[in-house]
């Protein structure tokens, strides 16, 4: 049987047999691709309904109109959720980004004493969940009015303060660059400082920018610590917070296709920043996943 | 028991070898105690003799040392100002001065000491109640009774305050230590003959030497702050009976001790004991199920991606990457919305005879309603949300596995399936071991997609309500503890607390079984 097979595999049938094998593989991926591509699409039907504002089961609407647009500009504050979100994603891009690459780089590139200890006990720490230092922070944020109105501000400082500990995938970067290079910098004269700001810096475009993009993107996606914070004030909410209660069962059925618009209009920036930064993306991932 | 050489093992049919791995790997598990056990006592072994070097050099230090340094001891920063260095001397004296006057101002640091009466069970933290006090005015003729809300002590901030004197003077021993220490440092540095640094010194190995403390500062601080200083009050609050009626500042509340870790032994209906059981086997299944049928299929569709002569590779990732780009909370909700019963989804399965029938007699309304379908559904939609992210991560990885692997064992006859079990699984689970322990650890923890598909419903009627909310088939312990804390009138902060102690310990024990396990099962050479 063997031979046979190999005999086969080295003629004209290994040709066949490949492009039979290859036919499945592209229908099993086109298959795979509707199915992660359906909610999307449904989702964009969706929010052009005018015939309906509760869900009723149809993927194309029997009439087409903006109507969920200008509703969700006119009559709700998803403005003002919208402003609130990108603020805040903006600004923990760019304090998170600070934290994280100076824990990440000092992990990685310099020894010092208390290195390991310190990393153990971050990694302990994380092992508690992160949601139950709301109730604490909670309280102290709302004596300091940083709760409510001003919640956005109380949330860039919750999602940037701790950040250091998110340092894994950066180190993992850092750690692939050769040593050498900050030897080589040290013996010409360089401090430390010097080493991080004009040799490592300029080689660590892509981790910088993956660090950025994930800072970003954070505000857009949390639930839970927004949900706390902001507490049922619509001045302060993030689109996450605010968008969640129209699907509650009460409003589902009067605000269930100006959620999809709403959804198709959070979900247009995010998307397009993502993938014009994909390539940073993919890099931080595959890299941290190798270094675990 | 006996362990078997190479050429036995060999001998084994395949039934036995599998029950031969299977009782090496129980027979490993007592060693783990007592590796642990060596551990943890070589931990305290090792503080034990650490602690004994402090003090024997404290004491020489104090005796070899000069007036300076014998006043040092008393006087912050003393030995300092004696070697010259007046700026760590003038940084050490303030922070003396600083830490005297905190604890003895009124209202200071030994004020709110006081005021806890720390784990005195049945103690209130805060010893004054505040109230309504009546007073009686006298306008027009009539008698007007005014109730006016007097402040007493708010307990939240009592223990607040309370823990952060202790902190201060945890921070104010070590200082202490610190300066005694670079008082002997100067007196061996002087007795060389070699010059001691000065402050400008000092200023300049932050740049250099001391980079590490510049670029650490503020993250540290910031985890310090907000996320250590939290959970040491959350884990305190767990002893106390902090919840909505006594929120401190119109009810204190009290020390009651180990009565809320008690209550978890409750196993009647709607006690703890039953709920955190139940609760946790769904979440330790969930977890389980998550995690591996995303490693698996991700891994499958990499696998197909990467195939060759398989075109456009970058549209197919792109395609599945989007899910990533979209914040969770419109996919998952949109899709939560799609298998509900008037979704397009929900509505289609829903004229299926098997599945119609089975909603009919169970008087279910929608899938969700059903607690195993609910159970399933959860997973199967994490699939579709977490098989991009284990897609990107093997294609990095297949991508590293030699060609020349596949070359000579396809020479050698192997078909696909052997390859596959033969090299790539091993090559990736060797290299994602770690990985795959954070994402179960991270999936125990999955707020995001049971909250936003299922809200934890279908409630278990068996339990009822645990902890003060209803409890659902689909709860995890993460979304047990929000519901707890943010989505019920009582607000037992409590037993929330008792929860995240508990999601630790599980955390903790879990990694700790890993960690014993994979370095055993993961061996590089296996492969190579």
């Amino acid at each position: 049987m063997k031979t046979d097979n190999k005999l086969k595999k080295s003629g004209l049938g290994a040709k066949a047999s490949r492009r039979v094998s290859n036919l499945i593989v592209y229908i099993v991926l086109i298959a795979i691709t509707v199915v992660w591509l359906f909610p999307f699409f449904g989702l964009v039907m969706e929010s052009f309904k005018v015939n309906t504002t509760a869900m009723d089961g149809e993927l194309f609407p029997t009439k087409f109109g903006f109507d969920n647009y200008v509703r969700l500009f006119k009559e709700t504050d998803f403005l003002k959720w919208f402003k609130n979100t990108a603020i805040m994603g903006i600004a923990t891009a760019v304090f998170q980004t600070l934290f994280v690459l100076s824990m990440s780089y000092t992990l990685s590139r310099l020894r010092f004493k208390m290195r390991k200890p310190l990393m153990n006990f971050m990694l302990i720490l994380g092992m508690f969940p992160g949601f139950l230092t709301m109730i604490l922070i909670y309280k102290v944020f709302s004596d300091l009015g940083l709760t409510m109105e001003m919640a956005p501000l109380g949330l860039i400082i919750v999602y940037c303060a701790s950040s250091g500990m998110g340092y894994y995938i950066s180190k993992g970067f850092f750690d692939t660059i050769p040593k050498t290079l900050d030897e080589a910098a040290r013996v010409d004269g360089a401090t430390r400082l010097q080493v991080f700001y004009k040799v490592i810096m300029p080689l660590s475009g892509s981790i910088v920018i993956y660090t950025i993009l994930m800072g970003f993107m954070a505000p857009w996606g949390d639930f839970m610590l927004a949900s706390y914070l902001i507490h049922e004030n619509s001045v302060g909410m993030s689109v996450a917070v605010g968008m969640f209660e129209w699907t509650s069962k009460t409003m589902l059925n009067t605000n269930y296709t100006m959620f999809c618009a709403a959804g198709v209009i959070v979900a247009v920036p995010v998307t397009a920043v993502f993938l014009a930064l994909q390539k940073y993306y993919v890099e931080g991932v595959t890299g941290g996943a190798v270094k675990g | 028991m006996k362990k078997l050489n190479d050429l036995e093992y060999l001998k084994l049919s395949k039934f036995e070898a599998f029950l031969y791995k299977l009782k090496l790997f129980l027979c490993a598990i007592p060693l783990w105690f007592v590796n642990l056990g060596k551990l943890i006592w070589g931990f305290i072994k090792k503080c034990g003799l650490g602690i004994k070097d402090e003090f024997v050099d404290i004491f020489t230090t104090f005796t070899k040392g000069n007036w300076a340094v014998k006043l040092s001891f008393l006087i912050f920063g003393f030995g300092n100002f004696y070697y010259g260095q007046i700026m760590r001397g003038l940084l050490f004296l303030l922070f003396e001065v600083v830490f005297i006057g905190y604890m003895l101002v009124p209202s200071g640091g030994l004020y709110w000491l006081a005021k806890g009466q720390w784990f005195q069970t049945g103690a209130t933290v805060g010893t004054l109640q505040g109230g309504f006090v009546e007073t009686v005015t006298e306008a027009f003729g009539m008698e007007i009774v005014t109730q006016d809300w007097v402040n007493g002590d708010d307990s939240v901030k009592v223990m607040l305050y309370g823990l952060l004197t202790i902190i201060f003077i945890i921070a104010f021993i070590g200082t202490w230590r610190m300066q005694v220490k670079q008082c002997r440092i100067c007196m061996d540095i002087t007795a060389k003959g070699k010059r001691i640094k000065s402050g400008k010194d000092d200023l300049k190995s932050l740049m250099d030497d001391q980079f590490h403390k510049t670029m650490l500062a503020l993250p540290v601080v910031g985890i310090l702050v907000f996320t250590v200083l939290p959970i040491i009050y959350m884990v305190l609050v767990a002893f106390t009976s902090y919840d909505a009626a006594h929120d401190g500042y119109s009810n204190l509340f009290s020390w009651v001790g180990w009565h809320n870790f008690n209550e978890l032994t409750n196993f009647g209906k709607g006690g703890l004991g039953l709920a955190f059981g139940e609760i946790l086997s769904w979440t330790l299944m969930w977890s389980f199920f998550a995690t591996f049928t995303n490693y698996f299929l991700g891994m499958f569709v990499a696998i197909l991606i990467n195939k060759k002569g398989i075109k456009i590779k970058k549209f197919w990732r792109t395609a599945l990457v989007m899910t990533i780009a979209i914040p969770q909370f419109v996919s998952l909700l949109y899709v939560s919305k799609l298998f509900d019963s008037s979704g397009i989804v929900g509505e289609l399965l829903g004229q299926i005879p098997a599945i119609k029938e089975y909603l009919e007699v169970n008087h279910y309304i929608s899938l969700w309603d059903s607690p195993t379908v609910a159970r399933i559904l959860v997973i199967v939609i994490n699939i579709w949300v977490g098989i991009p992210y284990v897609m990107l991560q093997a294609t990095g990885i297949l991508m590293n596995i030699p060609a020349d692997l596949y070359e000579s064992s396809r020479v050698d006859g192997a078909n696909a399936w052997q390859q596959y079990t033969k090299i790539t699984l091993p090559y990736m689970l060797f290299v994602t071991g770690p990985a795959l322990l954070t994402s179960f650890v991270g999936n125990l923890n999955n707020f995001n997609v049971i909250y936003l598909l299922s809200g934890g419903n279908p409630i278990n009627t068996t339990i009822g309500t645990a902890g003060g909310v209803s409890v659902g088939h689909t709860d995890l312990l993460i979304t047990w503890l929000y519901k707890i804390a943010l989505g019920s009138a009582e607000s037992k902060y409590y037993i929330a607390s008792v929860i995240g102690i508990l999601i630790f310990v599980v955390c903790a024990v879990l990694s700790l079984i890993v960690y014993n396990v994979i370095p055993s099962t993961k061996n590089e050479e296996d492969f190579q």
